[in-house]
């Protein structure tokens, strides 16, 4: 009997998961979705906007950049 | 004839009858389950036919999600980005060389303040530096080795980490350097597993963690409480980025299970999951607007998911690059995406086009970790040749 009640109990925790995974996956299909074209048309804008405050795309003069080092002085 | 004796047979079915009667109800009414004794009465329904219900219900479930995101695939983004203009000719070399761990460096992260660096390791050490001077300005050393994580509060006055001792601890940083910062240490967060990443939301208030025990989970500094757990991984989780402040309370952790799940912080609940890594994702980052999050794999690819198409809009691989990306971040206006790799070298990745723009060598072991600086004017990585960096 002790071991029907410990598969029983093992088939519940089963039917948890079961139940968690159906859960989660209602969850998951129930989303608002939009097409794969206005998303990148986004993406595209985004990174159009913000292009020229980019300095590692754009590169910024030596003289703003903190790290790079400063051209020695020509007239020195 | 003889007559059976029905008593003695109803008596026997009563019997039976309130045994499996009060084993159900056992079993049933777990914690946070509710018990309807009629409902169960009528049915008398086996655990295992519902089970056998439930898995069909998640399979189609599973084939619906994959049919309505197969709907709104019209185009690739590398074909809608045909029209933007290629990028040219990147010249980035190292601009700052960090020395001063003696292992391998496991973390980093940029202060706010986009000059100091905190970085963690394997020897236990953490170091804050100063990255234009390339001066150390504290180094603590932890109880444990494989300091795996390591994040600087927003305020620039403390640091966080952990490793292979299960735990986050918050180490405020005080402006005088003789003074013994292990004595102020905070534990904070307490995991079964190692820490495999942390970082703090918008405030010095709370850190949201990762763990190799297969959670993430949101803590409350001050008290050490637990806010909020986060359960759904299938095995540890590697990584973890935040929400830019902007799109609202959501995270995104990548585990060993090869998927990528996306977390509402308030409730604790997984409102996306992405799996199409063939390996371990090591590395998860958001893109800048919000909208989409890049994650780097051993599986030697990065790719990009976009979250409101609810599915993954670019890969970024070459036959060539057979080692796994272990670290991954975004320039500031999301075009380029930078990732460290264990073949030692940096990739630099045109976001939209989907083509590599440039490789940069210099390390002499495998890159572990990579941030942009928070005002995009540079990168740093580090390596497990012992150190760090800093690239523009």
């Amino acid at each position: 009997m002790l071991l029907k009640m410990s598969s029983k109990m093992s088939s519940s925790t089963n039917m948890a998961n079961a139940r968690r995974m159906v859960q989660q996956l209602r969850v998951e299909a129930s989303i608002e979705r939009i097409k794969v074209s206005k998303a990148s048309a986004d993406l595209m804008r985004y990174c159009g906007e913000h292009a020229k405050q980019d300095p590692l795309l754009m590169g910024i003069p030596a003289s703003e950049n903190p790290f790079k080092d400063k051209k020695p002085c020509t007239i020195l | 004839m003889k007559r059976k004796c029905s008593c003695k047979r109803h008596i026997f079915c009563l019997g039976l009858f309130c045994f499996i009667y009060i084993l159900f109800f056992k079993m049933l009414c777990g914690p946070g389950e509710r018990y309807l004794p009629r409902k169960m009465a009528a049915q008398e329904v086996q655990p295992s036919e519902t089970i056998a219900k439930l898995k069909l219900e998640s399979e189609t479930l599973k084939t619906k999600l994959e049919e309505e995101r197969a709907k709104l695939h019209d185009v690739e983004l590398h074909q809608v980005a045909e029209k933007v203009e290629p990028l040219g000719q990147f010249v980035m070399k190292t601009r700052r060389t960090l020395k001063g761990h003696g292992n391998k460096v496991l973390c980093m992260d940029w202060c706010k303040d986009k000059r100091r660096i905190v970085s963690s390791s394997q020897d236990g050490k953490v170091i804050v530096w100063d990255a234009f001077t390339t001066n150390k300005e504290h180094a603590v050393t932890m109880p444990c080795t494989w300091v795996m994580a390591c994040a600087y509060a927003p305020s620039g006055c403390a640091v966080a980490c952990g490793g292979l001792d299960n735990k986050c601890s918050v180490y405020p940083l005080s402006l005088d350097k003789n003074e013994n910062l292990a004595a102020k240490k905070k534990s904070v967060a307490m995991h079964t597993n190692y820490l495999s990443a942390c970082s703090f939301t918008n405030s010095d208030m709370q850190i949201l963690t990762s763990s190799g025990d297969g959670t993430c989970a949101l803590w409350d500094v001050e008290s050490g409480q637990l806010l909020q757990s986060f359960h759904g991984h299938a095995a540890d989780v590697l990584c973890l980025d935040l929400a830019p402040s902007e799109t609202g309370n959501t995270f995104v952790s990548g585990g060993c299970d090869k998927k990528a799940n996306v977390w509402d912080m308030r409730t604790g609940q997984c409102i996306q999951s992405f799996e199409t890594h063939e390996s371990d994702i090591n590395s998860v980052r958001y893109y800048p607007s919000g909208d989409a999050f890049a994650s780097g794999s051993d599986d030697a690819t990065c790719r990009l998911y976009d979250l409101r198409a609810d599915r993954e809009v670019a890969i970024y691989s070459k036959e060539s690059i057979i080692f796994g990306a272990s670290s991954v971040d975004f320039s500031l206006s999301g075009r380029l995406l930078f990732g460290g790799y264990n073949d030692y070298t940096i990739n630099v990745w045109d976001v939209l086009k989907g083509t590599r723009v440039a490789i940069l060598f210099g390390h002499e072991n495998r890159v572990s970790t990579l941030r942009v600086s928070p005002d995009g004017t540079a990168f740093c990585s580090g390596s497990w040749d012992h150190t760090l960096r800093v690239w523009a």
